[in-house]
Order: structure tokens, then C-alpha cells, then sequence
């Protein structure tokens, strides 16, 4: 079952501005799934569009096999959204805001409070239920709409950046609470910067760049892109001039430091026999680049030269 | 089969957040309109009023405190409704509604009811001030009720359209200064329209609070300067036009949405 077909997206704005310029994309029930691309690429603008916040120009949403337009309440019951900005009345106590949501989706009022607790508990925002929304720190407000976006219990979540300045501990706790929720059976569309967060949690991945879908693939089919690596080695012993590795290009930081690029043809073995040959202890290696970084980088690149 | 039950709900809940709004503010809503009407009840209807003497065979503050009723019930329902979805619209929690299936109608039907509750509860204190200036024998409480709550619906929903085209803090104010108040002003609150040459009779008739009004007084003191038959026309007429116009501009999401 897919969760989420878009087919051949268009926005232009009112102002003329092209944002999306023909979207297709197709996410599969229980997917956990990132849609990454750089700033202003139109993300925010197909979520939108997908959340009912914007009109579309041309083409065609559906959830789970409901159509957004025809067949627009069903669709839009089973949709919940994180949006990048925050969007709740400032003066609202906590658990008003969810309680006031959930009765907009028909939930009873008891109910609502029941759901309210269960949420704002999971998020850690219980103690604060009575707090008007101002005075929440940044990183509350963001789990107040990721609880908010949950009172109606969407099979569909659509997170817009949700940990945009959260902090470490917290965006982990975040993302144990995503994956439980996905294990049973959400489905959930993010959109990060932090590209080890898409990489760790996410299974099928679409990057979009001025209004386009550049790449859309499973997360190890694209990580398995990368033609070669680079390596931070740091070494026990200071070296005076770079060493001769035969084939391996390397590079020294400092005299401590070696930087050694691996192409998929290379193995890890022969590099370190080489060293050893050579007498160079190596304490400690890590990856110069996040992997899906790398990538990413070289995607957008290539696509600004395919259209510039 | 609709969900009727779930749109219940969905009223209900909007309406709530919409009374509690303006109960939370009592201060700015419902303390402002008793202050100015208890002055219109001193100024104009004793110190003034006694030396106007009749209007239509009634003492003068008789024949103005349905007009002063009727006038806060417009202020207040439009009031309330334009700030209100204004700020909805400005803090973008409209968002919480356009996500969610509330059709549009329910949106509307909420805040309506919302500017309704707010005009009403404002109606009556003005009443009962009223009651400390002068005995008000109501005539039809059927026509006096009806009339009440047109206006109310009529200017809630004249509200809802300000704040869907209102971009600026000055947008909800424009309307409400030099429309809503000359309208009301003019529309025989303070006078009848007999007194007026019949140029300025004919002019007066293109003006709908007129017929508000009129229509009121007739409910209260049994007078009127126009027809009623005519008057609840023109009320419904204008009811039903502004709701098509609201739903219209909820569809296309003008400005709502981008
Ligand atoms: N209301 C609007 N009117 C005109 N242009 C807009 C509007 N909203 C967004 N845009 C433009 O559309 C483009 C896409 O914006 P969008 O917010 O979808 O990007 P994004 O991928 O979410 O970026 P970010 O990572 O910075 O959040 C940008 O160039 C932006 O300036
Ligand atoms: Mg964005």
C-alpha cells in the first residue's frame, strides 16, 4: 500500500515564482522517509501543499488511496504535520492547543484530554500542560507540535525539520520516540539538514532541488553510490613527509594527522598492512565526511551544472 | 453520509475557544460598550432627551435606547469576528483548521456564532443598563428576538470578510470607522427619518442599518418608519449573500492561503 502518491506536482506562487516544477513521488505504508534538498528547494512548499496549508497549481496528491481533492476529508484525517514554523495561538495553555486540534478532527472532549495526557507525557511536556504556548523554550514548542500532530493518531506524519534547534539529548529522545511510533506502523516523512539524522533513521530517501526530485532511492542503495571514502587516520608516531602508500592518495593534516581517500575497488586490509610495513601505528580512524553528506553534495552540484 | 457528529463536535469546540476568547478580555469587550451606551443613556437620553421631547410619540430616550441595543449588537459581533480570525490569520494558527477536515462551513458557523455570543452577551447588559434609565415595554418579543439575532449573524458575518481581506492592524479598523459607524450613525438610531427632507429620506433607504434598526424598534415599541415585511427581507437577503461570499472566499483560501 503506498502512504503517499504524488503525481506531477506543480506550484507556482503568486508572484510568479516556480517552486515545484513537476513532483512525483510515491512513499510506502510504514516507510520511514526523508526528503532532503537544500534551502528553498521546495520542501516546505510540497509539504504544504500535501497538509492542505497552500494550494497546488496542478497535479495530484493522495493518501492511502484517497484522493486530497475528491476525496478530501478521508484523506485529511489521516495526515499530521510538524511544520517548520511554529503555528499555535502563543497565548493558548499547552494542553488546550492539543484538546482544541483534537476536537477539530470530531474527538470527543474526554477523549481529547485523554490523548493530550498520553502524548504531552510522552514528550515530556506534562509538567508544563498549563503553561501558555510563549512561554515554552524553542525545543518545547517543536515537541508541542510533534504531540499536537499526533492527537488524531495519522497514519501519516509529516515532519518539517523537527529538530531545528533541539538540543543532542533531546533530538535523540526525539528520534527513539520516531522510530517507536514508525515500528508500529506510522508512517513518517522527514525533512532535516542534519543529514546523519536522515541516514540513521530514515529507509528511502528523495533529495529535491529547485523544484525538482533529483534522486529518489532506498538509503543503502544511495549510500552504496559513493565511488570512494575518505579517512582520518590519527597516528601514534609524528611523521616528516607523506608516506608512499602505492595506490592510496593521501594527504598528511599535520604530522599527526594522515588523510587517505579509499575507492570501492580498495580494501581497508591492504592499507593497513602497508602501514604496518612502513611502521606507522594508527590510534584512531574516522570518516572525514558523513557519508550521505558526501553524496548529497555531489548530487546538488551535478544537478546546478545539468541546469544551471 | 456526513459525519455529522464530528462536525458537532468541531462547532462546539470553536465556539468554546471563541467565547472563552472574549470573556478572557472582558475588559476590552463587554466593559467598553456598557461604559459608552450608560453615557448615551445619561448625555443623550436624560440631560439632552428632556428637552427634545417626543420623537414619534415616544419620550426621546424610548425612542433611542432599541437603536443604542441594536448599535452595540452590530459593533460587537463584527468586533469580534474580525479580530479574532485576524489574529487566527496573523499567528498562522489558521493552519491548526485548514489541516484538519473541518469543512468549511463549520469555520464559518464558528466564528459566526462566536461574533453572535459576543454580541448578544454585550445586547443584554445593554438592556439591563437601559432598564435603570427608562421602562422598556417590549412589544414583540418574537420580533424584538428575531431581529436581534439577524444583525448579529448579518455583522458577523460582515466581520469574517474584513479579517479574510485584512492584511494590516489597520485593515480591521478602516471598515469599522468610517463604514460601520456612519452606517449606524445615519441609520435612525438617533432620529427618525421622518424628520429628514425627503432627499435625505430617499438617501437614508439605500442604508441597510436602517431597516435593522427600524425593524428593532418596531419589535420593541411597535414604530417604524419603514415596512417590516421589507426590513427582515433585506436583513435575510444580505444574510444569505455574505455567507456565499464567506464560503466562496474560504474555498479558494483567499487570503489564507498561497
Ligand atoms: N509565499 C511565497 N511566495 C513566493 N515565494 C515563496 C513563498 N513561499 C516560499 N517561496 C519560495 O519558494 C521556494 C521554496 O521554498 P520552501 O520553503 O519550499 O523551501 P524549503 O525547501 O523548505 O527550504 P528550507 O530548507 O530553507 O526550509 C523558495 O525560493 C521560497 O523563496
Ligand atoms: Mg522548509
Amino acid at each position: 500500500m503506498t502512504a503517499l502518491t504524488i503525481d506531477n506536482l506543480h506550484k507556482t506562487y503568486r508572484n510568479g515564482f516556480e517552486a515545484l516544477k513537476g513532483i512525483s513521488l510515491k512513499v510506502q505504508a510504514g516507510d520511514f522517509f526523508a526528503l532532503l534538498g537544500p534551502n528553498g528547494a521546495g520542501k516546505s512548499t510540497a509539504i504544504s501543499i500535501i497538509a492542505s496549508l497552500v494550494n497546488k497549481s496542478s497535479g495530484s496528491i493522495s493518501i492511502y488511496g484517497h484522493d486530497l481533492s475528491e476525496d478530501r476529508e478521508a484523506a485529511k484525517r489521516l495526515i499530521g504535520l510538524v511544520p517548520q514554523e511554529f503555528n499555535f495561538n502563543m497565548w493558548e495553555p499547552v494542553v488546550e492547543i492539543l484538546v482544541n486540534q483534537a476536537g477539530y478532527y470530531g474527538i470527543p472532549r474526554k477523549l481529547a484530554f485523554e490523548r493530550a495526557e498520553i502524548y504531552l507525557k510522552q514528550l515530556d511536556l506534562w509538567e508544563k500542560r498549563g503553561t501558555q504556548a510563549r512561554w515554552l523554550s524553542g525545543g518545547m514548542k517543536r515537541r508541542l507540535m510533534i504531540a499536537r500532530a499526533l492527537v488524531h493518531q495519522p497514519r501519516l506524519l509529516i515532519l518539517d525539520e523537527p529538530t531545528a534547534g533541539v538540543d543532542i539529548e533531546i533530538r535523540r529522545s526525539m528520534w527513539r520516540f520516531l522510530q517507536e511510533i514508525n515500528a508500529k506502523g506510522t508512517t513518517i516523512i522527514l525533512t532535516t539538514h542534519y543529514l546523519e539524522e536522515a541516514e540513521s533513521l530514515c529507509r528511502n530517501i528523495a533529495i529535491i532541488d529547485h523544484g525538482k526530485i533529483i534522486e529518489q532511492t532506498s538509503m543503502p542503495r544511495l549510500l552504496s553510490q559513493l565511488n570512494t571514502e575518505t579517512f582520518v587516520l590519527n597516528l601514534g608516531n609524528p611523521l616528516e613527509a607523506v608516506p608512499d602508500l602505492a595506490s592510496y592518495r593521501v594527504k598528511l593534516q599535520d604530522t599527526e594527522t594522515l588523510e587517505v581517500e579509499i575507492t570501492r575497488e580498495q580494501s581497508m586490509n591492504d592499507l593497513f598492512d602497508r602501514l604496518s610495513q612502513l611502521g606507522i601505528t594508527v590510534t584512531s580512524m574516522r570518516n572525514k565526511q558523513n557519508r550521505l553528506e558526501q553524496l548529497f553534495i555531489d548530487l546538488v552540484d551535478r544537478s546546478k551544472r545539468e541546469a544551471p | 453520509m456526513k459525519p455529522w457528529g464530528l462536525y458537532a463536535i468541531a462547532l462546539r469546540t470553536i465556539v468554546t475557544k471563541e467565547i472563552l476568547r472574549f470573556m478572557r478580555i472582558w475588559v476590552q469587550t463587554i466593559l467598553p460598550p456598557a461604559i459608552t451606551t450608560t453615557l448615551y443613556f445619561v448625555i443623550f437620553g436624560k440631560l439632552i432627551g428632556e428637552r427634545i421631547g417626543e420623537m414619534e410619540g415616544y419620550s426621546y430616550i424610548d425612542f433611542i435606547v432599541p437603536g443604542l441595543i441594536l448599535m452595540s449588537v452590530i459593533q460587537n459581533s463584527y468586533a469580534n469576528v474580525v479580530s479574532s480570525f485576524f489574529s487566527t490569520k496573523l499567528q498562522h494558527y489558521i493552519e491548526e483548521l485548514l489541516i484538519s477536515p473541518v469543512p468549511n462551513w463549520v469555520i464559518l458557523g464558528g466564528y459566526v456564532v462566536g461574533g453572535v455570543a459576543r454580541g448578544t452577551l454585550v445586547g443584554v447588559v445593554v438592556t439591563v443598563i437601559s432598564l435603570f434609565f427608562t421602562d422598556l415595554q417590549i412589544n414583540s418579543y418574537s420580533l424584538t428576538l428575531l431581529v436581534f439575532v439577524l444583525t448579529s449573524v448579518l455583522f458577523a458575518l460582515a466581520g469574517f470578510i474584513n479579517a479574510v481581506y485584512a492584511t494590516t492592524f489597520d485593515d480591521i479598523s478602516i471598515v469599522p470607522t468610517f463604514v460601520l459607524t456612519p452606517l449606524t450613525y445615519l441609520g435612525g438610531v438617533f432620529y427618525s427619518i421622518n424628520l429628514l427632507p425627503s432627499f435625505w429620506q430617499d438617501v437614508s433607504l439605500i442604508n441597510p442599518v436602517l431597516y435593522m434598526v427600524n425593524a428593532f424598534r418596531f419589535g420593541i415599541l411597535g414604530v417604524s418608519d419603514i415596512e417590516i415585511a421589507v426590513a427582515l427581507g433585506i436583513i435575510l437577503g444580505f444574510i444569505g449573500l455574505l455567507t456565499l461570499f464567506s464560503l466562496m472566499l474560504l474555498a479558494r483560501g483567499v487570503g489564507i492561503k498561497n
